[in-house]
């Protein structure tokens, strides 16, 4: 059957991308080393964005109060509360599931250009917050997680996630295990009805679907994973900062969405590793990093409004999940 | 007739748009199995109607009942679960996805097992077998023809298994060839089910409809077989009139 | 001092908030009335107006006023060119599809940022006033010139409104509102309706910064609070409602002065958006709009 055999393909794909990055962890130099790692973490959140905005078709700009309800959720129940890492880390999910629970009961009351402000504002709140208590959150200064409690301890076994090459693993293992359930979420029934709220929202709900349940649905994975991604990193790279909440970190997984294409798999890794290592490139001629994310949107909405992977798959590659 | 219980019945159903009165105080109801038409000039009121019974749009006042339930302020996907299909009059389909997903939709909502890939398939390939697209199943929904994207709303109508379909104008822009074996779809639909259909097409509606309700401003001007209403002179009037002396 | 002359001067202060902010936000509510779009670049649209307005008022010696009489003429006018090359080369190209302006326009917002940041620099730098006489209260001595802001402003308004509802140019831009294909029917060129009315909305932005720059010092960060100011103006008096943008204009503006004299600048922020996305959640037409067509 048709839908089998590109299906085994794009398992086989992915399967492979891991595998590379796996082996990439052996051949890097510290420097890039320590950049991937970035990178997969930061690639997990654009994946949860990518969920909501990609296959729901919701465009937030707000998704920054999600990472960032991780990231304080873990990192201060570590700093303050001297929290185990495992249950830190929990905590960090906890605090952007519930979030995100309450942002979708509000948020989708709107739609279309609505829908941006107002998610826009309540992360506008949420970093006002943050400013607000600084006491606690270290204002826009930030904390640093002690060295001392970011060790994992698991079954005996114990993981230093200061160390580099454990940091870089436990990277790879999020954005893995978030690859696969966001591959196995919209290859299924509910993933199909979310296409379908992008598509044609009204006609969905006269099949019998509650597209609000589905959409509320849709908000909650998303600020999820998000979340998983803020905490992860929190605890990996040890900084907790008022600017991974600011509306720049809500802006940038729509960028590298956008970049690597939307409403595809690998797209969000595509994107994060482009866009980190042109800034990279382009930050060794000019300190003049904003301009070019500035004509980096400018150009993928005018020119590739599809994205790298959505034109590869229009064009060449129709299996390409 | 008294004995059987009416699948669907309104009772002063009413809907104003600001100040136009796009139905008003209709009295209606729907025997199981029948196939029934709504006629009426343009403007009559008659996708109003529609849509209130579907619960697209809510009702000014009124009630409702399907099946005994009252249904009037239960929200359109209670209605669709509870068994109201509604096919739009302007053919909307997904058109960005293949027409195996397009009817994949409505049948892993209908399904209790819709989880499963293999029941799922089963179900959209006799859907679409029904209907003559089973050779398109991974066109894109939107390069079908035209007609086929008719079929294709019919299809996703037939996969939610509803007990009364909605067909708002389905032969609108279809060729006579088609029509034919439209005619002969319907009637299918019919043996197990209760057939709502608007249409322009007199032949069409002449041929299948037992019943014909006539509409005209809002109100329901005539109920009756289809002689009885070719009769009524109210009717000659108001709407047939119009075309008896061209 | 007692309560009385601070809540008066506090009041004052909120004047002079709300009357630039009134121009800030029409310039938003206008392109999104007109155009349906939201540019999220306006903010920075004001920014270069006052940078520019410190970079004319340094080049031209004399009299401070002489300075400032140039700027006010000249920043408002490269404001426009800009955004009039912005709306050609982007937004056009993008059908003003709602969502993709979006996404350009943050673009844009990125790059006017950071050219300001290399041309100008990360100082804040102050403009002088084109005159310096105190008035004198019985209480306390307030700047002459904050007050002539307001009045300027006013004057701006009248004439903006003056123009929308009176000439035939307001009138060919409320028809292309109600109805882009029905105003393209009868021969109204809307392309070109469109390109003006977005240059018109960084203009506003642009002479609202050149009066404040003044009061306020010009910084290339400068265009973030206006921003989100004009959008809760905006939304709250109703989105394409001019009325609505004065009097929400005029709410806003006074109790951000009122309650950034009494409570922490930040608090008052927090509570302002919070109410404002709730509004937007509950009450989209805004709270003085009429119901959405």
């Amino acid at each position: 059957m048709k839908g089998e055999a590109s299906a085994l393909k794009a398992y086989g794909l992915h399967v492979a991308v891991i595998g590379l990055l796996f082996a990439l962890s052996f051949v890097l130099p510290p420097y890039h080393h320590g950049l991937v790692a970035r990178i997969m973490v930061l690639a997990t959140f654009a994946m949860g964005y990518n969920l909501l905005f990609g296959y729901v078709g919701l465009l937030s700009l707000g998704h920054a109060m999600f990472f960032a309800a991780g990231l304080y959720g873990a990192g201060l129940s570590v700093y303050h509360l001297g929290w185990s890492v495992p249950l830190a880390f929990a905590g960090g999910i906890g605090c952007g599931a519930v979030l995100a629970l309450v942002i979708g009961l509000l948020a989708l009351r709107t739609s279309g250009v609505a829908f941006m402000i107002v998610t826009m504002m309540f992360a506008q709140v949420f970093y006002l917050t943050i400013l607000y208590f600084a006491r606690w959150t270290g204002g826009d200064q930030g904390l640093v997680v002690p060295q001392g409690s970011r060790v994992m301890y698991l079954g005996g076994a114990s993981f230093d996630l200061t160390n580099p090459a454990v940091r870089y693993r436990v990277a790879l293992a999020l954005f893995a295990i978030v690859l696969a359930v966001v591959l196995v979420l919209v290859r299924s029934g509910f993933g199909r009805v979310l296409v379908a709220i992008r598509e044609n929202e009204e006609r969905t709900k006269m099949l019998g679907f509650d597209t609000f349940a589905n959409k509320l649905a849709a908000v909650i994975v998303s600020g999820t994973i998000c979340a998983a991604a803020g905490a992860a990193y929190a605890l990996l790279f040890g900084y907790v900062g008022s600017s991974f909440a600011s509306v720049q970190y809500s802006i940038l997984p729509l960028l590298w969405v956008l970049l690597g294409g939307a409403a595809t798999a690998l797209g969000p890794l595509v994107g994060t590793l482009a866009m980190y290592y042109v800034t990279d490139i382009a930050s060794s001629y000019t300190s003049a990093w904003l301009l070019i994310v500035g004509v980096m949107l400018i150009v993928g909405v005018l020119f590739f409004p599809k994205g790298v992977l959505g034109t590869i798959r229009q064009r060449w590659l129709r299996w390409l999940p | 007739m008294a004995a059987v219980t009416p699948l669907l019945t309104t009772s002063k159903l009413s809907r104003n748009f600001g100040g136009l009165r796009a139905v008003q105080d209709v009295d209606f109801s729907l025997l199981p199995g029948e196939i029934r038409a709504v006629i009426g000039p343009n403007g009559a009121g008659k996708t109003t109607f529609v849509s209130l019974i579907c619960g697209r749009i809510p009702p000014s006042s009124g009630r409702i009942l399907f099946d005994g339930a009252d249904i009037t302020s239960l929200p359109a996907h209670r209605r669709v679960r509870m068994g109201i299909a509604y096919t739009f009059q302007i053919t909307s389909i997904f058109a960005n996805l293949s027409a195996y997903d397009n009817v994949a939709l409505p049948v892993q909502r209908t399904l209790a097992d819709g989880r499963s890939r293999r029941t799922v398939h089963a179900s959209v390939m006799e859907a679409l077998d029904r209907t003559g697209l089973a050779g398109r199943a991974h066109t894109l929904a939107g390069s079908l023809s035209y007609g086929h994207q008719r079929l294709l709303e019919v299809a996703m109508g037939l996969a939610l298994k509803p007990r009364l379909l909605i067909l708002d104008e389905p032969t609108q822009g279809l060729a006579d060839s088609e029509i034919e074996n439209f005619i002969g779809l319907v009637r299918d639909i019919a043996k197990d089910g209760t057939v709502l259909l608007i249409e322009h097409n007199m032949p069409v509606v002449m041929e299948l409809a037992g019943r014909i309700t006539v509409m005209n401003a809002g109100r329901v001007l005539a109920e009756g077989s289809p002689e009885e209403v070719r009769a009524d002179a109210r009717v000659q009037e108001a709407y047939l009139g119009v075309a008896a002396h061209v | 001092m007692a309560f009385g002359p601070h809540l008066l001067l506090a009041s004052l202060e909120g004047l002079v908030t709300a009357a630039v902010l009134a121009l800030t936000a029409l310039g938003l509510s206008l392109v999104f009335g007109v155009m349906r779009i939201v540019n999220v670049a306006h903010g920075e649209f004001f920014m270069l107006g006052a940078v520019l307005a410190w970079a004319i008022t340094t080049a031209i010696t004399g009299h401070p006023a002489l300075g400032f009489l140039a700027a006010l003429v000249i920043a408002p006018l490269l404001v426009g060119a800009v955004a009039l090359v912005a709306e050609r080369v982007v937004l056009r190209r993008l059908n003003y599809n709602p969502e993709a302006t979006i996404v350009a326009t943050i673009g844009l917002l990125y790059i006017i940022q950071q050219l300001a940041l290399t041309f100008y620099g990360p100082e804040a730098r102050p403009v002088e006033p084109p005159f310096n006489y105190r008035i004198l209260l019985p209480w306390f001595g307030y700047s002459g010139y904050k007050l002539s802001v307001v009045a300027a402003s006013a004057l701006l308004l009248v004439a903006t409104w003056l123009v929308l509802t009176r000439t035939k140019i307001g009138m060919v831009m409320r028809a292309t509102q109600y109805d882009r294909e029905t105003a393209q029917a009868f021969g109204i060129p809307v392309e070109r309706v469109y390109a003006g009315v977005f240059a018109l909305g960084a203009m506003l932005a642009a002479v609202a910064a050149v009066l404040i720059v003044p009061i306020s010092q010009a910084h290339y960060l400068m265009g973030q609070d206006p921003l989100l100011l004009s959008f809760i103006v905006v939304i709250i008096g109703g989105l394409g409602s001019l009325r609505g943008t004065v009097v929400a204009a005029l709410i806003i503006g006074l109790s951000d002065g009122i309650i950034s004299v009494f409570f922490s600048p930040t608090l008052a922020k927090i509570i302002a958006t919070f109410l404002v996305a709730m509004v937007l959640v509950f009450r989209p037409q805004g709270l003085f709009g009429t119901t959405a067509r």
